[in-house]
């Protein structure tokens, strides 16, 4: 179930005095959608989108700020599927699992992508180079299996294709 | 200068869209030769992308599968003034798998330039919300409910009515609230449209505000879709740099604006409450109703939440009258619906069809069999919560109410193809695998019966294979006790409806459970 694939909230995290090296990012966030309504996804996806994950030491700052407790956007964070609480790998790809994607060899293409990486879904390779997440589709269904790469959508993927394209991502620069 | 289209849509874009977008811009300039590429959303015919046309004196031509590699031997053809080659699709107007749907709500989508408020006028965009600018809000409104349309999100509940509600409704605010979450497998109709033709969106949306007094709009759009997002965000930008959203819209003298709103990966924030709980910033956990929330809903407002198809159609409406709309369909759904086939189909894509068209033609018309040749064996049809289907209910046409009267629905319209190497006891197992995952978690049901359900297809399916007939009736009867739990106790669809494609795989297919027929069978693969 949600909430419990994260660990526990930020346990007796103090409201953060000395500057982090995410705290420009955060304070971006909160000077951006602060005053949004119902702004806190936005101000999650910003600092997600600049940090790389939403560092639970922010979730105190972003409470007082918003004038919410702790617990509820801990609660936030974690529901949500997309919002990491710990530094993803320098990219990230998304592999679709759901049953389109399934009825061409989804299964078998996630088995290849783990043993590959070296990594259960979820995990991040052992350099760092790669996370490998599940996506319970892609809007690519006609062309499937699919799977994302740092946003971008790869249709009919192949074992092999899998292959070149991590090797695509270790080959370049992060 | 010759106009040349590649389409920009992602699932384009997935089988090397760009590449040849960019082959062919280099090979033209190679040659001295000017053209002019516009990148267009998708027509949908996936197994044919990239499909590239060329506008000539005679009307489109169409190319596809197109490869980088093969771009300089179209010029060779001289496939700039329509020559002949291996890709030749011949003339857009007659390509069969076009001229045999009925495009009306994705009548611009992979023609016009997405973000070109000029193109999109220049195909009949526009007219709608001219017309419901000169209307009062209740003809608007009764327009809509004399057209039949009903919401393409699932529950396929009249448009007209639940504005109606709204507009009825007496508050300061009022909110359109576009749901875009799209999360079912087997569905890219909505993203198709967002990338190919926003803008019908975008005039269906300021119809709905005109409609029920709202002057704030939402698309809560899945973060999966990063380039509908970009696509939707230059959009909107034209469209205010237009005159079709802000203060004045068209000069109507009412005020309208959109904005975009991300989700962050939770199926169940496509539910239209878990989704406004999202949109106001909690958890995407669903709300009881009533209160509906036409009544009460962001922020406590009287709010129109519609499937992005809803409010597509909506323009359309306007322009040509409830009437030429009701004209399409059969029984009480009316219109067209657009189709999205998928998965193990040999032509996979979107085909808008009237309703009343059956699985069957579908299949046969469009899909062209199975991608890996193998027989069809089933398909399912309107999502993760949507029934599995054998080939003997192949012939019930899409309409909702002959979905419901063989226990499925047509959803979103998403119909996933599977060939006789599927083992639907895996299929089943998943569908709870996946309500576990994406359960909101406010019913025990829900929760707490989609990790049980998983683990009782594990017993079933380990009893299965080891031919242990009476394990797999023990498991059977506990599955068939925890669908009933689901199907009762739970507050919403997600939980109320996975048993759905559980039961009716068990139930067309019970050879897969190691039921009646021997146990290898259907399951080779
Ligand atoms: C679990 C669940 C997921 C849903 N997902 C979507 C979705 O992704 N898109 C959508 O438009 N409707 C979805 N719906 C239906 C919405 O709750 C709602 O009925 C719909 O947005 C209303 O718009 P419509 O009347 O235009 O269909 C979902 C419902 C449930 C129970
Ligand atoms: S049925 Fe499931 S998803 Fe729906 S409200 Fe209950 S727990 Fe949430
Ligand atoms: S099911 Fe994989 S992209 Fe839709």
């Amino acid at each position: 179930m949600r909430g419990e694939r994260h660990g526990g909230p930020a346990r007796g995290a103090l409201p953060v005095v000395d500057r982090q090296p995410w705290s420009d990012a955060v304070d971006a966030a909160l000077a951006a959608h602060r005053d949004t309504p119902g702004g806190l996804l936005p101000i999650l996806h910003a600092i997600q989108a600049t940090v790389g994950h939403v560092p639970p030491a922010a979730v105190p700052v972003i409470a007082d700020a918003l004038n919410l407790s702790r617990a509820d956007v801990h609660g936030v964070v974690s529901f949500y599927h997309d919002f990491r609480d710990r530094p993803a790998g320098r990219h990230v790809i998304k592999v679709c699992r759901a049953e389109a994607c399934q009825s061409v060899g989804a299964e078998a293409l996630v088995a290849h992508a783990c043993r590959q990486l070296g990594v259960a879904l979820h995990g991040t390779a052992a350099d760092g180079s790669i996370t490998l997440d599940p996506v319970y589709c892609l809007g690519n269904c006609a062309l499937a299996p699919a799977v994302q790469v740092d946003g971008t959508v790869h249709g009919r993927v192949t074992p092999a294709m899998f292959d070149a394209l991590v090797q695509g991502l270790r080959g370049g620069t992060a | 200068m010759t106009r040349v289209f590649v389409p920009g849509d992602s699932g384009a874009r997935s089988v090397g869209a760009d590449a040849v977008a960019q082959a062919i811009s280099i090979e033209a300039g190679m040659r001295g030769v000017k053209v002019e590429i516009v990148r267009t959303g998708s027509r949908g015919l996936y197994w044919l992308e990239p499909l590239v046309e060329v506008e000539t004196a005679a009307g489109r031509v169409a190319y596809g599968p197109v490869t980088p590699a093969e771009v300089p031997s179209l010029f060779d053809a001289h496939f700039l003034t329509g020559g002949a080659h291996d890709r030749s699709q011949g003339p857009v107007a007659t390509m069969p798998c076009l001229v045999r749907q009925r495009r009306v709500t994705f009548a611009r989508v992979g023609v016009v330039d997405p973000v070109s408020v000029r193109d999109y006028e220049a195909h009949g965009g526009l007219a709608g919300l001219r017309k419901a600018g000169t209307l009062a809000p209740e003809a608007i409104v009764d327009e809509v409910t004399r057209s039949g349309l009903r919401g393409r999100g699932g529950a396929a509940f009249p448009t007209g009515i639940k504005w109606k509600t709204v507009l009825g409704a007496p508050a300061d605010r009022k909110y359109i609230v576009c749901n875009a979450d799209e999360g079912d497998s087997g569905t890219f109709a909505d993203r198709l449209l967002m990338e190919g033709d926003p803008l019908t969106l975008i005039e269906g949306m300021a119809i709905a505000g005109f409609a029920v007094g709202a002057t704030q709009g939402f698309i809560y759009l899945r973060s999966e879709y990063p380039d509908a997002h970009r696509v939707l965000e230059r959009a909107l930008a034209a469209a205010r740099d237009a005159g079709l959203l802000g203060a004045d819209v068209l000069g109507s003298g009412r005020t309208f604006d959109i904005e975009v709103r991300l989700g962050a990966g939770a199926y169940i924030c496509g539910e239209e409450t878990a989704l406004l709980e999202s949109l106001e910033g909690k958890r995407g956990v669903v709300r009881a109703k009533p209160p509906l929330p036409a009544i009460s809903g962001l922020f406590g407002k009287p709010t129109v939440v519609n499937n992005v198809l809803s409010l597509a159609a909506v323009p359309g409406i306007l322009a040509d009258g409830a009437a030429a709309y009701a004209g399409h369909g059969s029984g009480r759904s009316r219109g067209t619906l657009p189709v999205q086939l998928a998965g193990n189909v040999a032509r996979g894509g979107l085909f808008e069809v009237p309703f009343g068209t059956t699985v069957r033609e579908l299949l046969e018309r469009f899909g062209g069999g199975t991608r890996s040749g193998r027989p069809v064996r089933a398909v399912q049809v309107g999502g993760p919560l949507g029934a599995y289907l054998p080939a003997q209910q192949f012939d019930t046409p899409l309409d909702y109410e002959a979905f419901i009267a063989i226990d499925a629905m047509v959803g979103h319209g998403g119909i996933v193809v599977f060939d006789d190497t599927v083992d639907l006891a895996r299929m089943a197992r998943y569908a709870m695998e996946f309500c576990a995952i994406e359960s909101c978690g406010k019913c025990t049901p829900c929760r707490i019966g989609s990790v049980r359900g998983t683990e009782v297809m594990d017993r079933l399916i380990t009893a299965r294979d080891a031919g242990d007939l009476a394990a797999v009736e023990e498991q059977v009867a506990l599955l068939k006790d925890l669908c009933d739990t689901m199907l009762g106790g739970s507050l919403c669809a997600m939980g109320g409806m996975t048993p759905y494609p559980v039961l009716s795989a068990l139930r067309h297919f019970p050879e897969d459970f190691g039921l009646d027929a021997p146990v290898a069978a259907g399951r080779q693969g």
